[in-house]
């Protein structure tokens, strides 16, 4: 493949998705409120009805309002239906016809008439404030077509790199575009990346870190479902920049549709000569392989992630040295999260000083976040970076069900809630870490007044309990002894004075602990101990007060 | 591609055997085949720990440790029906708990046991990324989301009868 033919397929492409269609959201959250069989009667009606000119259907990626699927989008009127049946379906075709040919008539139909969403992408908040970069062919393509991502200029920011670019000018972009790590921590990636390119030459991994452990987060998962080809593409140009020709692509085994939309991305990147050897007829080589991860919420971290792939028990190891020195195998490795590198093809494409003015001072570009938990609209949203809680969680988010909100979660068990009162906080690395929490890897849950702040303490400390790998004492003991405290007190049988030792124990854990996981495990500890005592004090053993039974 | 026929006939050793030979028998493509035998045998039997620990040339205690540590892989069979709760945090945040005893009021059992009969296996995961349809619960292998506690008793009393009565037959 070259530039030419690259560029050929794109615009015959182009001109195949400019036509009438009818998109079907079939991943994620639709596909398990019968999207399938959604699509399958559209395309059984539009048979039937024999249309001229003929309408498309196509199943795309995910459109971001997960909480009202099976969603089905006409194009190119953009006008969205929500919670569409199989039932819909000839009401729907004849809706997407009528659009071409306004003068017909209306459809005869015994049912109640079907009407588009009230969530029209091009009027309501939750789409309206979006800004999609990683997200921006989601819900557009299908994600099992390399054409249709082409046809999105997709691989053509590889093809920049590989015949315009050094791999220092590559690093150089991404160093200045202010891209940092979206797995969590927040490391800024052009730094990581010159790290392992200024390792002497040899044998160097590129691996994309998709074991999506954090509970309510499903960011990750919808990238790899909806647009696989744009974290391949993040993939190649990483390795092009840091010198490898080895990439693993490490992946939940929950999540068996995104592997097999990666396997069908990989398998057809393969045959257009974009991976394997050499990629667009250069010298450069480099092959990805998958590893499907096996249910462990410690392989999230990199050493643990590594060793996995090593085919051991996710164990980690203390760092330094880091992975960027001694990694895989002892050879120096790149380990970007998936939203990380889908960032990296339209940075290249667009170049630094326009993902640069994007965000806030420290923290550039957009976020991807799954918005869960008590909310009107369930999904997936991605804005830029400074964009405040109250915006996300009252315009797009519609607000709580019924009531108040009055804490957001963040991070993951990692991570905090962050109290009402502070909604006005805009999102970025730094701001939620002065409140206690974490950006985290993009899971947002929404609480309401109904839900006890002790209980959901405990319930992360379950997790991390269950989940310690046992390797280091202060993890594997602290945990439990945290998880016995916090029972004890939503059990009603704790004093005052427990509430101190709770604490210091904490602080031994985060301190001492070897890993992330460890390191973190009490931060949904500490940052409700800050802004919601009042729950703890009252779940305090008085004397002659009677027992407390948390909801 | 195929594999050399294992003594027993059982043709899936076939299948696993020509797993292991497109990885090399590399001792790192271990979780991989792990992965594998799970898919063909429903669970790790102890004899096919020990066929892959010499296939790979592992120690055993190397396989069992894996095998042990990742919560994917079995060593047990599990029921002839399957409830997974979700307890993510959205699930969390509205209601999985209640879900999950109201399963295991109804099948006399606890998160990760199988009845005794072996009709029905009860279990819980982390996040199954469905949040948007939460509360959600695995049935045989089918998210079902928005769930209460009234519909999924059903269901899974609907379940274990007619894993009774297929007993029975």
């Amino acid at each position: 493949m070259d530039l030419q033919e690259l560029q050929t397929l794109a615009e015959r492409e182009q001109e195949i998705l400019d036509a009438p269609c009818i998109r079907c959201c079939t991943v994620g959250g639709c596909l398990s409120a019968n999207a399938l069989a959604v699509k399958e009667q559209i395309e059984v009606e539009i048979a039937t009805q024999a249309l001229n000119p003929p309408i498309q259907v196509r199943g795309v990626g995910c459109m971001g309002l997960c909480s009202r699927g099976p969603l089905v989008r006409l194009d190119p009127t953009g006008i969205l239906y929500d919670q569409v049946t199989p039932e819909d379906a000839p009401e729907l075709v004849h809706a997407c016809h009528k659009t071409l040919q306004p003068h017909l008539p209306k459809a005869l139909s015994n049912n109640a008439p079907l009407q588009p969403s009230s969530y029209q992408p091009r009027h309501h908040p939750f789409f309206t404030l979006q800004h999609p970069i990683v997200l921006e062919n989601s819900g557009h393509i299908d994600p099992k077509e390399i054409k249709e991502y082409m046809a999105q200029k997709g691989y053509l920011a590889l093809y920049q790199a590989l015949y315009d670019m050094t791999p220092s000018e590559v690093i150089d972009q991404i160093t200045q575009s202010g891209l940092r790590g979206r797995g969590g921590g927040g490391y800024p990636t052009g730094l990581k990346w010159s790290t392992v390119a200024k390792m002497p030459p040899g044998q160097k991994y590129v691996i994309c870190n998709g074991d999506e452990g954090d509970p309510g987060a499903f960011m990750d998962r919808s990238v790899l479902e909806s647009d696989p080809h744009r974290v391949l593409e993040g993939m190649a140009i990483a390795a092009y920049a840091v010198g490898a020709n080895q990439g693993y692509i490490y992946i939940r085994g929950e999540y068996p549709l995104a592997i097999n939309h990666l396997e069908t991305a990989l398998r057809q990147a393969r045959k257009q000569g974009l991976l394997g050897s050499q990629i667009f007829e250069s010298s450069f080589d480099f092959r990805i392989d998958i590893r499907i991860g096996a249910g462990a919420f410690v392989c999230g971290e990199e050493t643990a992630l590594m060793a996995s792939i090593e085919g051991k028990r996710g164990l980690p190891h203390p760092r330094p040295p880091y992975p960027a020195e001694s990694g895989l195998w002892g050879c120096p490795t790149l380990i970007n999260n998936v939203e990380t590198f889908a960032n990296i093809a339209p940075i290249i494409r667009n170049g630094a000083e326009w993902f640069a003015g994007i965000g806030t001072d420290k923290s550039k570009g957009t976020k991807v976040f799954s918005l869960a938990g008590k909310i009107q609209n369930t999904g997936l949203i991605e804005v830029p970076m400074g964009t405040s809680l109250r915006l996300i969680v009252e315009q797009m988010g519609g607000g709580v069900l019924d009531g108040t909100a009055k804490a957001v979660q963040t991070g993951g068990p990692s991570g905090g809630c962050i109290p009402a009162h502070a909604f006005d906080t805009p999102v970025d690395y730094e701001s939620l870490t002065r409140l206690g929490s974490i950006m985290g890897s993009g899971g947002m849950i929404v609480m309401d007044q109904a839900t006890n702040m002790v209980d959901v303490a405990r319930f992360f400390m379950e997790f991390c309990m269950e989940e310690s790998c046992g390797k280091c004492v202060p993890c594997r003991a602290g945990t439990v002894q945290l998880h016995q405290l916090l029972t004890k007190i939503c059990e009603g049988k704790a004093r005052t004075e427990d509430l101190e030792s709770l604490n210091q124990l904490c602080e031994m854990v985060k301190d001492t602990s070897l890993c992330g996981l460890g390191k973190s495990a009490p931060n949904p500890i500490l940052s409700t101990l800050r802004f919601f005592k009042d729950e703890y004090l009252t779940l305090m053993h008085n004397e002659g007060s009677g027992d407390y039974h948390p909801p | 591609m195929d594999g050399k026929p294992h003594p027993s006939g059982d043709q899936r050793f076939r299948v696993l055997e020509a797993t292991m030979k497109r990885h090399q028998y590399q001792p790192n493509s271990l979780i991989e085949v792990l992965h594998k035998a799970q898919e063909l045998f429903g669970y790790l039997e102890r004899d096919i720990l020990l066929h892959i620990a010499h296939s790979l040339k592992l120690p055993p205690s190397q396989v069992y440790g894996v095998a042990t540590f990742y919560h994917f892989f079995s060593l047990t069979l599990s029921g002839r029906h399957t409830c997974v709760v979700c307890m993510g945090t959205a699930c969390f945040v509205k209601g999985a708990a209640s879900l999950l005893s109201t399963v295991e009021q109804i099948a006399h059992i606890q998160a990760g046991e199988t009845t005794q009969d072996g009709g029905l296996s009860l279990s819980t995961a982390r996040c199954l990324g469905a949040c948007g349809s939460a509360p959600a619960v695995v049935l045989d292998g089918q998210v079902v989301g928005y769930q209460t506690s009234e519909i999924l008793g059903q269901q899974v009393t609907q379940m274990m009868d007619h894993s009774q009565s297929k007993v029975a037959t």
